[in-house]
């Protein structure tokens, strides 16, 4: 081990190298190339680490020159489009939530679930037939029975579910295609939020289909916002709200959302 | 000016209404109380009189008017221990305050201002032009232009005498926050969005020159310098979201100075009488700065949270500067600089009574403070329940009047900042409070989408005006009285008149 500061005294005694300046910067410039000739030789999970380490730390720096450029970005103030509802000075950066819309939002909500109907993003989507969504399966010692059906699409099943007995159980969901959480997007906040699903409200392509749980595109399911701390007129927080489903989660293997406000 | 203002002495014809008017419980037969009159300077006047205990205000001013040997009879408000007599000496002292007939009482008064301003009642004018909210509503000093800031991204100028549209001003990019009106009415100052602030000539509706650009982030709040510290009017001070205030020469185009030191958003900036400039920030501070050097001079701390707004006990007068109630104009900037003058000495009592500045904030407390004299507060006002938004002082410099988000209205004394009393009377947040020039009525903007006029003499509502079809942003009343313009998010400018 080395003893006391020796480096940094030599220094002070008679300076750096006079080089040193020179083979600093080329060591750097040499940097890159050391790295990428390491990452190539590495293999394995020794490869999988040092790629996982490397893209945070570019994606870090990336956020970083991000962040300078906007600092450096003089016009965007001037730039940005003129928003709607323009408020005083003493109001800015309050929270005012506006009571009279919670309300009649609120209102026009339990309207509209009554009437079963609900102004939606996607207004219309593409149906769905039976053919498509179910896969018949043939069943009996020479297979051929066909009265049992597989589901093709993503469905969401609830917590307690226990399934019936083979020998009766018309409709099978695989677990590949159950999901539990979806993507959640708030119109409003335009921000993302992953919240666990309650159930299907409902499938416009079949009644049946909302029995089942089955979840495709267009299909108004409710989510889980506790999270999101909403809150009511009256002060309560908001649990449940709807969302509709914007994706083909049988495609994509996750399920994207828009909340209805 | 002063059309609807007029001259209003106490006649014996309007002394006999009063007494005919007033039906208060009658005082014992022969009680009299031994009263000695004082000044607001604290000089007593005259000796200890033996009054009957049933004597009324306006019976007390004749009494005064004589003592004090004043040619034209004035208006007086008497006070004892704070307490305003309003309907005779019997019933608020004796009874009251609980005081012994027996005691020496000292009667302390008050000139009040010699003209009245008439009540507003009714809408004259909706003005219909802005397509988003009106965010900020200025008359001019001298009362004869209204100007307002939308979220249109437009000032607009309008003719009072006709209440119709007269200039739309274009040019900015964002939402106009503020309009300010140079004191001798020459330009218009108005901050946006957009962090810039143009400049306009208000005769022609012409910009003047292109924006103003220094500030990075939003302007908050324009104040011109007033015009007895300089009569060529062409400096202006502005506070901005980005934590600094800047000193402008509109003539020059150039920043002066830029007084930097709050670390948070500054949302007030006021231009003193005494050629300080103060500066409240949401960093809970408010700076008091040097306006020749843009020095700091002290930093007031106290508040615990943003301070919103701040008021000036000058503030009335520096806004109108040479311009009073009689409606005079002037024919060059000396004769108008000299009238400023001797305005603002009359109201300092030449310098002899300080420049107080009161302060409201989101931690729901009103400061006083005395910022020419020291760094410590006069007192802490507490009562409101919610944020305090905007204050005002009264133009005599008297009483403060605070809006508060808790939909109530108080008034405090500016003198030692006691609680006077509680206007309640809005159903949704109080935005902002002004006063008319004679003192003597509150006019309050809601987010109930009213206006509601109190009167100070009862503390009671006087009228109230709806008509807006949602929240009131901004109210302000014309120097001259006649005249209240009120703007919101419903983007109608409305006009209201006797």
């Amino acid at each position: 081990m080395p003893q006391n500061e020796y480096i940094e005294e030599s220094i002070k005694k008679h300076g750096r190298r006079l080089d040193h300046e020179e083979r600093k910067r080329k060591k750097e410039a040499r940097e890159v190339h050391a790295r990428a000739a390491h990452a190539k030789r590495l293999h394995g999970l020794k490869a999988k680490l040092y790629n996982k380490k490397r893209h945070a730390e570019k994606v870090q720096m990336k956020k970083t020159i991000k962040m300078h450029e906007e600092r450096n970005n003089k016009h965007k103030s001037a730039d940005q489009p003129v928003q709607e509802g323009a408020v005083p000075t003493y109001l800015l950066d309050r929270e005012n939530q506006t009571r009279a819309k919670v309300l009649s939002n609120m209102i026009k909500q339990k309207r509209k679930e009554k009437a079963g109907k609900w102004q939606v993003p996607l207004p219309k989507v593409k149906g769905m037939d039976e053919a498509e969504v179910f896969k018949v399966l043939k069943t009996g010692k020479r297979k051929t029975k066909q009265w049992k059906r597989v589901v093709t699409k993503a469905t969401f099943v609830g917590e307690g579910f226990t399934r019936k007995p083979p020998k009766y159980e018309r409709f099978i969901r695989p677990m590949a295609l159950r999901y539990k959480k979806a993507h959640v997007t708030h119109p409003e906040l335009g921000a993302t939020f992953c919240l666990p699903i309650l159930g299907v409200k409902k499938n416009p392509s079949s009644p049946m289909y909302t029995q089942l749980g089955v979840i495709t595109k267009g299909t108004v399911i409710e989510v889980n916002v506790s999270e999101l701390g909403l809150v009511t007129q009256s002060g309560k927080v908001v649990w449940g709200k709807y969302a509709q489903v914007t994706n083909n989660p049988e495609n994509d293997g996750c399920i994207n959302a828009v909340l209805l406000v | 000016m002063g059309g609807e203002t007029k001259f209003h002495p106490y006649t014996a014809k309007s002394k006999r209404k009063q007494a005919a008017g007033d039906a208060a419980p009658a005082a014992p037969v022969g009680a009299t109380v031994v009263a000695q009159f004082k000044s607001p300077e604290g000089e007593v006047c005259g000796p200890p009189l033996n009054l009957p205990a049933d004597v009324n205000p306006e019976q007390l001013a004749l009494l005064l008017n004589n003592l004090l040997q004043n040619e034209d009879p004035l208006p007086y408000s008497f006070l004892v221990d704070d307490t305003e007599i309003t309907q005779n000496l019997h019933v608020d002292i004796i009874q009251g305050l609980q005081r012994s007939t027996e005691d020496l009482v000292t009667i302390l008064y008050r000139p009040q201002a010699v003209f009245r301003v008439r009540s507003v009642t009714r809408c004259s004018s909706s003005l219909t032009g802005h397509t988003e909210a009106i965010l900020s509503v200025c008359f001019s000093p001298d009362g004869t232009q209204l100007a307002t800031g939308s979220g249109d991204t437009t000032v607009r100028i309008w003719d009072l005498a006709t209440e119709t549209p007269q200039f739309t001003l274009e040019g900015h990019k964002n939402w106009v926050q503020i309009v300010a009106w140079s004191p001798d009415c020459q330009i218009l100052a108005s901050g946006s969005m957009d962090s810039t602030i143009r400049l306009w000539n208000p005769k022609t509706g012409k910009p003047i020159g292109d924006a103003l650009r220094a500030h990075s982030q939003v302007i908050t709040s324009i104040s011109w310098e007033p015009m007895h510290l300089n009569e060529n009017c062409n400096r202006f001070a502005s506070a901005s979201r980005d934590g600094t205030v800047r000193i402008w020469d509109a003539t020059l185009r150039k920043v002066l100075m830029t007084l930097s030191g709050h670390t948070g958003p500054v949302m007030c900036v006021k231009w003193g009488g005494d050629g300080l400039i103060y500066s409240a920030s949401r960093d809970k501070t408010i700076k008091v700065w040097e306006s020749t050097q843009g020095k700091l001079v002290r930093s007031l701390e106290g508040h615990a949270h943003w301070v919103n707004h701040l008021a000036l006990s000058t503030d009335f007068i520096l806004r109108t500067g040479p311009y009073d109630h009689t409606g005079s104009t002037f024919p060059d900037r000396s004769t108008a600089h000299a009238a400023a003058t001797k305005r603002y000495n009359a109201a300092t009592a030449n310098g002899t009574r300080k420049e107080r500045l009161a302060s409201c904030s989101d931690d729901f407390t009103i400061f006083l403070w005395e910022p020419s004299t020291g760094k410590k507060p006069i007192t802490r006002m507490t009562g409101h329940q919610q944020p305090v938004t905007h204050l005002s002082f009264s133009p005599d410099g008297r009483t403060i009047a605070s809006a508060s988000f808790d939909k109530s209205i108080k008034l405090w004394d500016a003198e030692k900042g006691v609680f006077i009393s509680t206007l309640r009377g809005h159903v949704g947040a109080v935005f902002q409070v002004c006063w008319s020039s004679d003192s003597r009525q509150v006019l309050s903007g809601s987010r109930d989408s009213t206006l509601k006029t109190w009167d100070l003499k009862t503390k009671k509502l006087k009228i109230e005006l709806p008509g807006h079809a949602d929240e009131v942003y901004s109210v302000d009343w014309s120097p001259a009285g006649d005249k209240v313009a009120s703007g919101g998010k419903d983007k109608v400018l409305k006009i209201w008149k006797h």
